[in-house]
């Protein structure tokens, strides 16, 4: 057996490393660890390990300034995901991640192995995922391309997630021209696990089995972490073979087998094969233990002959994970995986050499120092550009060019607005038996957890996807933290109290400083929400050089948010029923920068976004929560994209009932009073407006009466009364007749 | 009632429908495994739930319908003995040859997944008999494939036998195209075997039991079931 990997020739060395996507820098330091040339091997283990996916190595002395504490937070950024503590000796595991790249070259497989990917990230730490949610960015229907985009990323989650029996509880849209050529697919899962039974990845024990669980390692989705690390150019079709497969079926007999496993004591620990396949799983395991591994590749399970080690520690094939399993437990389980006709092989053991040596047909393939393979990595405090600040719009001096009742019928029919029912319809969001608020039906998605009934309880956690790429843009620091506030928001309205986030950061090409100012400050904006709301990150992915053509996307940080509910029976919908007060909480500037009624009516995208005021919103969301969790709310909704007049007509169509209201406020123009975009505002219906105007007076928190419930119309004081039914016909006629002819 | 669920692999409302009959019965039936050979004896009800048999890969239910426990299905159903197929496990039931006809893509070619209404045909089954005739409930419906098929003769035999147990219809009763919205033949959301003791039906009642998630539209098939074997 040779005592060092074969080298490849320094000219070729140096060309491989350019073409993987090491810079001349970064290489150089590869030289300087192995004190050689690198094999093949070796030189693709470092590429992926150092590629901005695996590395963050751009992103990483900015995300330090994220809180991630919380007396609740079991495990914070780190682990696989994020883990926190919902009562009853339960924890939630949550986390979001981005499948963009692969999701804009081949859209079914993309999105569906997007799908695939978070959920083995969830449950490798020993929870049985029990939602999905996703947060989804197109550009506009009419580029080149976006419909089949469109189709086959819906098709591709509804899909995966169908088949695996994880219903898809939720989620949000935007439509823009700067996704033209970059859309954005970002998939979250929730799932839970006894709190005191957390499966983490670092690797003990010298000498404990390294085993290979799951499918078949292929050639498929080999630099997968490098592509999603550049941006595209014309030739992205060329790039489709670096995009996985996805098998949900295998997904879900490895769900069912892993839990069954982690109900022994047989594991010491366990991570899934996601980017960069085997060699982050075992790197990291072997670097987060601080031990070291040995791999014996020709025990892989192979689904085609003649693989190189190269291609097997590279290739991203899907549904595999890799564990350490405790000495002379390996039979047992075997007996377990055999059970559900998944692979089962012992491809190495830990070892104290603190060195990944990687054997395959006789020969060592690889042989690299783990501690410098991190501590060495790349870490990058890019310039930063700041974004100029727009100007704050005076909405007196914006006219009105068609009226009220127009506008919300354009705005409601916008692709920004209108009704998602076309893509929800696709994916099973009752699977499970526990969803008490579907899409549609709330702000955030309510589902029973199965466990707590179990033990006498009937504990639910709220879930949400939130992000305004708009107001980001304008307003990074100020989007940043609307985002956060939106989905802590969101879960308020629904009565949960808010715990945790994470986030998905998708930005463009951080070596433009102006791409880097627009992270800074949405990480300065997400941090400052998250301690104000007491709502810390716990997990998160980032996704950079989202450009195509030198042409970036808006920068969009999506927050997925999970918040608890000691009953489900408390859970509000927005649904409006008749014969109820209409109250509005918050207070209404009428402010129209960066709003929807400003692009859609009055064609213009620009001015400052709306400034979220962090104690007016923490003081407005606890009274709202307290109202609801105290019975007297019949209907919530809070008010975001389209302001008040969108956010009654949301409540309207849901429950097919009307209201009457009341004459708007002196002092601001009609337009800006009904579409403004100002924070921290919710609607309530309630039985008893007057008592709910007396108890926010107490509480400090402004307050009005809007209206009353009844009726099929929103009657306007000043004008026309808008139908309800025809409302609807023009929320929901937008996507289907898009997307009838794909 | 002695109920047992089948677990193939893929299948994935096994847990509703235990729900389901827990909540009707007050204890919760056992699973059995797709390799078994024999069922448990004394067992009143067979239940072949949804989801992806074998990744739904060949035709849905195709795989699933020649495991080693479908031999002894078929052996239960032949005895007299009750089997509910929902979904994946309609599929299974027209794959094993237990129920006639099949199941195709539904028409809009597209998983669809929302609530339907059906129209309950005859309330003198073990499966309906807490419902009354031409009452409509809501149940979810989840599926790729659930545009019921078959050639005009079979349509007629059904018909004819009373073997339509449940038809798509809107929340009013009438059925309508618009309220069909897999496509199927006739309007057929589930059919019964002539001993009226084999069911097979696309949407998912098992889902419709619990005041507190989605109401209880579909409570009464379980009661019906459990009722009529306390009954005798």
């Amino acid at each position: 057996m040779t005592q060092t990997p074969a080298p490849l020739l320094p000219e070729r060395a140096a060309q491989l490393a350019a073409e993987f996507g090491l810079k001349p820098d970064e290489y150089d330091r590869v030289l300087a660890i192995l004190g050689r040339s690198p094999s093949l091997t070796e030189l693709g283990v470092f590429s992926v390990m150092w590629s901005e996916h695996c590395s963050y190595k751009s992103s990483r002395v900015w995300l330090r300034g994220l809180p991630t504490k919380a007396p609740w937070v079991i495990h914070g950024p780190g682990e696989n995901a994020g883990v926190i503590d919902i009562g009853d000796g339960l924890a939630a595991i949550f986390k979001m991640e981005s499948h963009n790249h692969p999701s804009f070259i081949e859209p079914y497989q993309g999105a569906a192995t997007g799908v695939g990917g978070i959920l083995r990230d969830v449950f490798t730490m020993g929870a049985r995922p029990i939602a999905n949610l996703n947060a989804l960015r197109f550009g506009m229907p009419e580029a080149p391309r976006m419909k089949r985009v469109i189709d086959g990323v819906v098709r591709g989650i509804g899909g995966y997630g169908n088949c695996v029996g994880v219903p898809t509880v939720g989620g949000e849209v935007n439509f823009h021209p700067a996704y033209n050529g970059n859309p954005l697919v970002n998939a979250m899962t929730v799932g839970i696990a006894p709190k005191d039974r957390i499966f983490l990845s670092a690797a003990a024990g010298i000498g404990n089995p390294v085993v290979y669980v799951g499918s078949k390692t292929g050639r498929d989705g080999i630099h997968g972490a490098t592509m999603a690390s550049a941006e595209f150019s014309s030739d992205s079709e060329e790039k489709r073979p670096t995009v996985q497969i996805g098998d949900p079926f295998v997904e879900k007999l490895l769900i069912e087998a892993c839990l069954e496993l982690m109900a022994t004591d047989m594991i010491v620990a366990i991570q899934d094969m996601g980017a960069a396949g085997l060699t982050s799983s075992s790197v990291e395991m072997a670097g987060k233990g601080g031990v070291g591994i040995e791999l014996v590749l020709d025990n892989v399970p192979q689904r085609e002959a003649g693989m190189s080690a190269y291609e097997m520690m590279l290739s991203e094939s899907q549904e595999r994970m890799l564990m350490i399993l405790k000495p002379g437990r390996e039979a047992e389980a075997e007996a377990i995986f055999r059970k559900w006709e998944l692979d089962f092989a012992v491809i190495g053991h830990l070892t104290d050499t603190g060195r990944i040596t990687i054997r395959h047909q006789g020969k060592l393939e690889a042989d690299i120092p783990l501690a410098p393979l991190e501590s060495e990595a790349p870490l990058y405090r890019r310039p930063t550009a700041e974004t100029p600040k727009q100007k704050v719009l005076d909405a007196a001096a914006i006219t009105d060019p068609v009226g009220p009742a127009a506008a919300l019928e354009t705005l409601v029919g916008s692709l920004d607005l209108c009704s998602r029912r076309w893509i929800w319809d696709q994916y099973d969001s009752m699977v499970g038996g526990q969803t008490a608020r579907r899409p549609g039906a709330a702000d955030a998605a309510v589902v029973r957890v199965e466990e707590s009934l179990e033990k006498g309880g009937a504990r639910a956690l709220a879930m949400t996807t939130d992000c305004t790429p708009r107001y980001c843009a304008a307003d990074p620091e100020e989007g940043g933290k609307q985002a956060v506030a939106e989905a802590w928001r969101n879960l308020t309205a629904v009565g949960a109290r808010p715990l945790a986030i994470t986030d998905n950061m998708n930005f463009g090409n951080p070596e433009k400083p102006e791409i880097m100012g627009q992270f800074a400050a949405a990480v300065r904006g997400m941090a400052a929400a998250c301690t104000a709301l007491d709502f810390p990150v716990v997990s998160g992915n980032v996704s950079l050089y989202n450009e195509t053509e030198g042409r970036a996307i808006l920068p969009t940080p999506a927050i997925g948010g999970v918040g608890v509910l000691e009953q489900v029976g408390q859970a509000v919908g927005l649904s409006l029923t008749p014969g109820l007060d209409l109250v509005l909480i918050g207070e209404t500037r009428g402010w129209l920068g960066q709003s929807l009624w400003l692009r859609e009516i009055a064609g213009r995208e620009e001015g400052a976004p709306p400034p979220v005021d962090l104690a007016a919103e923490r003081r407005n969301g606890d009274f709202v929560r307290a109202r609801i969790l105290a019975g007297e709310v019949r209907a919530c909704h809070d008010l975001s994209d389209g302001g008040l007049l969108v956010g009654l007509a949301e409540m309207a169509m849901a429950g097919g009932c009307g209201a009457t209201l009341l004459p708007i406020p002196a002092g601001l123009p009609a337009h800006a009073f009904w579409f403004g975009e100002d924070q921290g505002r919710y609607v309530l219906a309630v039985a008893d407006g007057a008592a709910l105007l007396a108890a926010a007076a107490a509480a400090g928190v402004p307050a009005m009466k809007l209206g009353r419930s009844g009726g099929e119309a929103l009657a306007l004081a000043e004008g026309p009364s808008i139908s309800v039914a025809s409302l609807r016909a023009a929320h929901e006629a937008t996507l289907p007749a898009l997307m009838a002819e794909s | 009632m002695k109920a047992a669920i089948i677990l193939f692999p893929g299948t994935n409302r096994e847990r509703d429908m235990a729900l389901a009959l827990q909540r009707a019965t007050g204890h919760r039936p056992p699973l059995l495994w797709h390799r078994d050979t024999e069922l448990p004896s004394g067992l009143d009800l067979v239940v072949l739930p949804g989801g992806f048999s074998y990744g739904d890969y060949l035709r849905c239910g195709a795989m699933a319908a020649q495991s080693p426990i479908m031999q002894a299905v078929k052996e239960f159903a032949a005895k007299g003995g009750h089997v509910l197929g929902v979904c994946n496990g309609f599929q299974m039931l027209v794959e094993a040859g237990l129920l006639p006809g099949a199941l195709l893509r539904n028409a809009s070619l597209r998983f669809l997944s929302m609530d339907c209404h059906m129209r309950v045909e005859r309330a003198d089954t073990p499966y309906t008999s807490r419902f009354q005739r031409g009452q409509v409930f809501r149940a979810t419906m989840a599926h790729g494939d659930g545009n019921y098929f078959a050639d005009a003769a079979t349509l007629d035999r059904l018909e004819g036998d009373g073997l339509v147990a449940l038809r798509y219809a809107t929340p009013s009763g009438e059925v309508t195209e618009a309220a069909n919205r897999n496509g199927s033949a006739r309007s057929i959301a589930g059919i019964l075997s002539p001993n009226l003791r084999v069911l097979g039906l696309m949407p998912h009642p098992e889902n419709q039991v619990d005041p507190e998630i989605d109401g209880t539209d579909g409570l009464p098939l379980f009661e019906s079931l459990a009722g009529s074997f306390a009954a005798a």
